[in-house]
């Protein structure tokens, strides 16, 4: 029981980045624009909000600036893609390199600890929050200790994180934004027809994007660990991309798909070197790339078909 | 007139070169059905998007309910009470009808209350004009009839007064064409303005007030639709244009080159386009199909191409089969000696960013003339460009230059060209001459004539109506996928052109 | 409403808005060195001097450049055929496989001129089998090839780790690494050919395989505008509908371009194992896939140009590592910020700066953008 609960509490932490950035790219895609640059701003978000919370003190601040810095991406991939109608995967990729590049070029220069911000501690770190009554039912069995042990005692950007799921379903299925939304990446002639600004809303969208991704690296940086370190995100944006086809751009099978990720990672490191129970000796390289062999054979439509919004990755161009 | 709905007065639009509406004066007034009426090309649509805020008229004034307004967005449109159903409909394929009907008009920013007051009022409208349709259905699951429905709705729900329909009818079958219009007759009584833009001239005749015709880009007369006749409308819908004369002799048609037999065809949306089509084609002889764009002519050559595939039928070359239904290759079929000059040159017949040199063996690529082992013969290629450029006076002479930069007329000869020089049997040829300046005209008729005098089948269709008449050994009219008469070149426009709206021989005698 | 690029004279088209796009690039670039409190002209001057600056630094340079020249021409095969081939990175690491199995097993009983052709064949068909895949799946599924390419950049990698850790490397040794090649299985150098030129090369790792991409640029060259699967592939590229109308195979073309685009990047994998550390180890690509999409974009996909982007790049690269040296602030990882830069002016905003020159060319000359575009316009 104490090794599942373990588990599970690992799992937990390991699938609030892919949650946030999954969340994140849906908002854009579901608008009609691609992105693969979540795991660059992803990285900027981490880098910027590490900083501005070692420089503060206060985590607060660190998750306002990696918001800032994260947006402020998004933009840059709206202005390329929406105003001048450029390609969106190249966008996204350049949108990646420059993270990539400029998080470790600027951490050396301002920190000198080998692109490492300097550890946060304190208030400068999002700390676990102990739940009312966690430590009463400790002793419980099983509810108990799942409750002292998985729900509680997280930071409280897990908490966001997953309020995020029923709030961004909500916010495309139950307001005026989200029917927009959801319209403008399936028709956008149809939004454009109906009196409303495409450029506008897609706009909106990516800034979304911004905001969630701008989450996902605080957590990272500023929550999970104790500061940046290069290179952190480490692929999770593209898991993260992974989990949002595998959830057909959907929140609530995005926060399953994260989670299934996220626990395969976790399980990784955790039996690794060991036998599997039922399975036996499994190479840890095999489940790292197991999110994204099940993305791909469900691209090709052999469990299921993930369609796309119909007008992603196409610039809208009003038609004479 | 006093209760004008809608006033239009000296409305101007170009695009670049293109004059599309020329000082427009309309009024339509409040509570009527008015037609407007005119070939492909004629400005009807422009217009529209003028009066719906898509497009911005350079010059003139938009009145509504008599008072000047400014229209620059569908916003403003909408304000003003008018509603369009495109002909392309602007739905979200995914969404329910409900969520289609209140998008940009939800009210608040929380969908919950818009819903339920927009479900309400659904109710209300179905009631009061009888437009029957599941809100929470959704809407690719709807036929096309429901879909347009939907689309009607929409305006409804957003008040609007004046309701305008681009060809309405033109993917409805004759049923639900009908239909349609008994809710546009309910919708008059309750006192709404309506606008429908058709080429049929059966759907005038039938349901409205007053006709406008257009013609080129100008108003050319309106009247009063009891007062008219088909024949009236039909002649000025054409036009007493001077027929280009093209010097020809008798045809002398030889052996079967081309069958159709049973055509079905379907467009992307699953529509049927073509519906059952028969006919032949003989060596030496022309025959043109004639019809207004959109009833399936494309359709038609595209499946016999190999460029789309038919549902059903058999067409035979020189009395061997094509796959016309399953993997017809535009390649085989040209080695077996049909060519193809496609209606859309700058996305299908050309590739417009190549040299003019490699546009001239498209298709052609794989002939052992232009080939050395796997690499091109470049030398082979320029000099039978450069033969044809001469053949052809194609200008600028210089087979190195971009095809995007030759001229609509040059850029024609190129295919014509490329594909009457391959020395076919059989030549299709789609619109040859669209976007087309008269001196090049002249020539590429000279061409098909030449062809048909060298023993040649030519399969023309053309959405000209003199440029069939005065090519065509025999006239196939086309309207709604099917072949509605044959005639020869000596059929009158009117008789032609009742034909192309659709209405039928007997019923233009009545 | 109007045309929304009016023409420009193709020397403004093909030269002037690729070199301000590139200029654009640098100076952002400059921007993020003076953020570090350093001097871009000074930088710009160590990093020139780093490059070029004796027979060494010229070796390292064109060392890199090779890497790149692969890469960038597998991007730009793609690209002719209107795929965007990302997965270059992984069909390099993958095909590391194809050399090194050669390698291992040949480099003992051949001299390396026996085993080099060996181990082209084998690094293009590795990197053409793991290219196939994603070109199958996109001409027959429909999946996203982006999409698909993206992942197999990750697979390649986790599979790349196991084998190398569990599989590969030799008994007793730690690191994940294959064994050290035997001289039938290392590559000569090409600093001789410098040393002729008058330079002095100490040691530095620039090899055959440079002399190799060449001729592939010429090959890839030759293919693209001079035969005939080429003039398909450019068709297709162009336009799909042309394509389908002139008789050519969807299907073929995007399975064909494709794994040419994989066996190019795949023979990256020749220079670092055979021809610089002589065994394979974990990330030898090390980003080279990715430099790859920056080159093509760069280079206009044609190899006249692909090659002196690949040489920028690899300027970049060496130089960028003596600048480290210099200026302690910056690493060799501004290069990764240039090339995203440059992929995001020269690429996704391409076209930024074209309406502005028009303008600019319509005051100068009204003729040379055509008086009716203008005119349409301005109304």
């Amino acid at each position: 029981m104490d090794v599942l609960v373990q588990l599970l509490d690992a799992t937990i932490r390991v699938s609030v980045p892919l949650l946030l950035a999954c969340l994140a790219g849906l908002y854009s895609e579901r608008s009609g624009v691609f992105d693969i640059g979540l795991e660059g701003k992803m990285l900027v978000g981490a880098f910027v909000g590490a900083s501005a919370a070692a420089v503060s003190g206060s985590a607060w601040i660190g998750l306002l600036a990696a918001v800032g810095i994260s947006v402020f991406f998004s933009l840059v991939h709206g202005f390329a893609s929406i105003t001048h109608r450029g390609n969106q995967i190249v966008s996204g990729v350049a949108i990646n390199f420059i993270a990539a590049g400029s998080t470790i070029i600027l951490g050396q220069a301002w920190f000198r600890q080998g692109g490492r911000t300097p550890a946060l501690s304190g208030d400068a770190r999002f700390q676990a929050i102990t739940l009312p009554g966690a430590d009463a039912v400790k002793d419980v069995p099983v509810l108990g200790l799942i409750y002292s042990e998985l729900i509680s005692g997280h930071s409280i950007l897990v908490y966001v994180a997953f309020l995020m799921v029923p709030f961004t379903w909500w916010v495309l299925f139950r307001t005026r934004f989200g029917l927009r939304l959801r319209a403008v990446g399936e028709n956008p002639a149809a939004v454009d027809t109906a009196g409303i600004s495409v450029t506008w809303l897609r706009y909106r969208a990516v800034i979304c994007t911004g905001i969630l991704t701008g989450f996902a690296g605080a957590y990272l940086a500023v929550a999970q660990n104790a500061g940046f370190v290069k290179d952190m995100t480490a692929g999770k944006g593209f898991i993260a991309l992974a989990a949002l086809i595998f959830a057909k751009w959907k929140p609530v099978p995005a926060m399953f798909a994260c989670l299934l990720f996220g626990f395969l990672d976790a399980a990784s490191i955790r039996f690794q070197g060991m036998p599997w129970p039922v399975i036996g000796k499994v190479p840890v390289q095999l489940i790292n790339a197991l999110p994204f062999i099940l993305t791909v054979i469900l691209l090709a439509g052999f469990i299921g078909k993930a369609i796309p919004p119909r007008a992603g990755g196409v610039p809208y161009v009003k038609e004479r | 007139m006093a209760d004008a709905a809608i006033e239009l007065i000296g409305i101007n639009k170009s695009f670049g070169a293109v004059h599309a509406n020329r000082d427009i004066h309309l009024e339509i007034p409040r509570g009527t059905i008015h037609g407007i009426v005119g070939e492909n090309g004629a400005g009807k649509s422009t217009l529209m998007s003028i009066l719906y805020g898509f497009y911005q008229a350079d010059s003139g004034e938009i009145r509504v309910g008599g008072k000047p307004t400014a229209i620059r967005t569908p916003n403003d449109a909408i304000a003003v009470g008018i509603g369009m159903v495109h002909q392309h409909f602007m739905l979200v394929e995914n969404f329910t009808v409900l969520e289609n009907i209140i998008l940009g008009a939800e009210g608040d920013a929380l969908l919950g209350g818009s819903i339920a007051k927009a479900r309400a009022e659904l109710a209300r409208l179905e009631r009061e004009y009888g437009l029957e349709v599941d809100p929470d259905a959704i809407i690719e699951e709807l036929p096309v009839g429901l879909q347009q429905r939907v689309e009607i709705l929409k305006a409804l729900y957003r008040g609007a007064e004046i309701l305008i329909l681009d060809e309405p009818t033109g993917v409805l079958t004759p049923a639900e064409a009908d239909h349609l219009f008994r809710i546009l007759g309910q919708l008059k009584e309750q006192g709404k303005t309506i606008v429908l833009i058709t080429h049929k001239l059966r759907e005038i005749m039938a349901i409205t007030d007053n006709v406008s015709v257009m013609r080129q880009g100008a108003m050319v007369a309106t009247r009063v639709t009891r007062q008219t006749t088909v024949e009236e409308l039909a002649e000025l819908m054409v036009g007493r244009r001077v027929l280009l004369h093209v010097e020809k002799g008798a045809a002398s048609p030889g052996e079967v080159k081309l069958t159709v037999r049973d055509l079905v065809v379907k467009d992307v949306r699953g529509v049927v386009m073509v519906e059952g089509v028969s006919f032949d084609v003989r060596a030496g002889e022309i025959v043109g199909v004639a019809g207004v764009a959109g009833n399936g002519q494309s359709e038609l050559i595209e499946a016999i191409c190999g460029t789309r595939k038919a549902v059903s039928g058999t067409v035979l070359l020189d009395g061997k089969p094509i796959d016309v239904t399953g993997v017809a290759d535009p390649g085989e079929l040209r080695d077996r000696g049909l060519a193809h000059v496609p209606e859309d040159r700058h996305h299908v017949g050309l590739v417009l960013a190549f040299e003019e040199a490699e546009n001239s063996i498209l298709g052609y690529h794989d002939d052992p003339r232009y080939l050395r082992g796997p690499f091109l013969d470049n030398d082979a290629i320029i000099a039978d460009a450069e033969d044809k450029i001469k053949k052809y006076d194609i200008r600028p002479g210089n087979p190195h230059l971009k095809t995007a930069n030759f001229s609509g007329g040059n850029q024609q000869k190129i295919v014509l060209a490329r594909e009457m020089e391959q020395d076919p049997g059989v030549l299709v040829v789609g619109q040859p001459t669209r976007g087309v300046d008269v001196g090049a005209i002249e020539f590429i008729h000279k061409r098909l004539i030449a062809m048909r005098d060298q023993g040649k089948a030519v399969l023309l269709i053309s959405v000209e109506l003199d440029e069939i008449r005065s090519l065509a050994d025999r006239i196939l009219v086309m309207f709604d996928g099917r072949i509605v008469g044959e005639r020869g070149p000596e059929a009158s426009e009117g008789e032609l052109g009742l034909l192309m709206a659709g209405v039928e021989h007997k019923e233009a005698a009545e | 409403m109007s045309t929304p690029f009016a023409k420009l004279p193709a020397w403004a088209d093909y030269g002037l808005i690729p070199l301000i796009n590139l200029l654009v690039a640098f100076v952002v670039a400059g921007l993020v060195v003076l953020l570090v409190g350093e001097n871009p002209l000074r930088a710009a001057t160590i990093l020139f001097d780093g490059a070029f600056g004796n027979g060494q630094n010229i070796a390292y340079t064109l060392f890199y450049a090779t890497n790149f020249i692969f890469t960038g021409l597998a991007v730009a095969v793609a690209f002719h055929a209107g795929l965007f081939n990302i997965g270059g990175e992984g069909q390099a690491y993958i095909s590391g496989l194809g050399v090194v199995l050669v390698a291992l097993s040949l480099d003992g009983i051949m001299p390396w001129w026996l085993t080099f052709p060996l181990a082209i064949l084998g690094a293009a068909a590795t990197g053409a089998a793991w290219a196939f895949i994603p070109a199958y799946l996109q001409a027959k599924r429909g999946s996203h090839i982006v999409i698909t390419t993206i992942m197999f950049n990750f697979i390649a990698a986790s599979a790349m780790v196991y084998l190398l850790v569990d599989v590969l490397k030799p008994a007793g040794s730690m690191a994940p690494e294959t064994r050290t090649l035997l001289p039938g299985g290392q590559l000569p150098k090409l600093n001789w050919a410098l040393e002729a030129l008058g330079m002095s090369v100490r040691s530095a790792p620039l090899n055959i395989t440079f002399l190799l991409a060449l001729v592939m640029a010429v090959v890839v060259w030759a293919l693209v505008w001079r035969t005939r699967l080429g003039y398909e592939i450019r068709t297709f590229g162009f336009s799909p509908k042309s394509a389908r109308y002139a008789g050519i195979g969807e299907t073929r073309i995007i399975i064909v371009t494709m794994m040419i685009s994989g066996a190019l990047a795949g023979m990256m994998a020749l220079n670092p194992i055979m021809g610089d550390q002589h065994r394979m180890a974990l990330d030898f690509v090390a980003g080279a896939g990715f430099v790859g999409i920056a080159v093509a974009l760069m280079g206009r996909s044609h190899p006249a140009g692909i090659v002196p982007a690949a040489i920028l790049f690899g300027m970049l690269y060496q130089g960028g590592a003596e600048l480290a040296f210099e200026m302690p602030n910056i690493s060799r990882d501004m290069i990764v910020i240039i090339q995203g830069l440059v992929i995001l002016f020269a690429g996704a905003l391409e076209n930024m700066f074209r309406p502005t020159i028009q303008t600019i060319f319509a005051s100068l000359s009204p003729r040379s953008v055509g008086l009716s575009a203008a005119r349409g316009e301005g109304a």
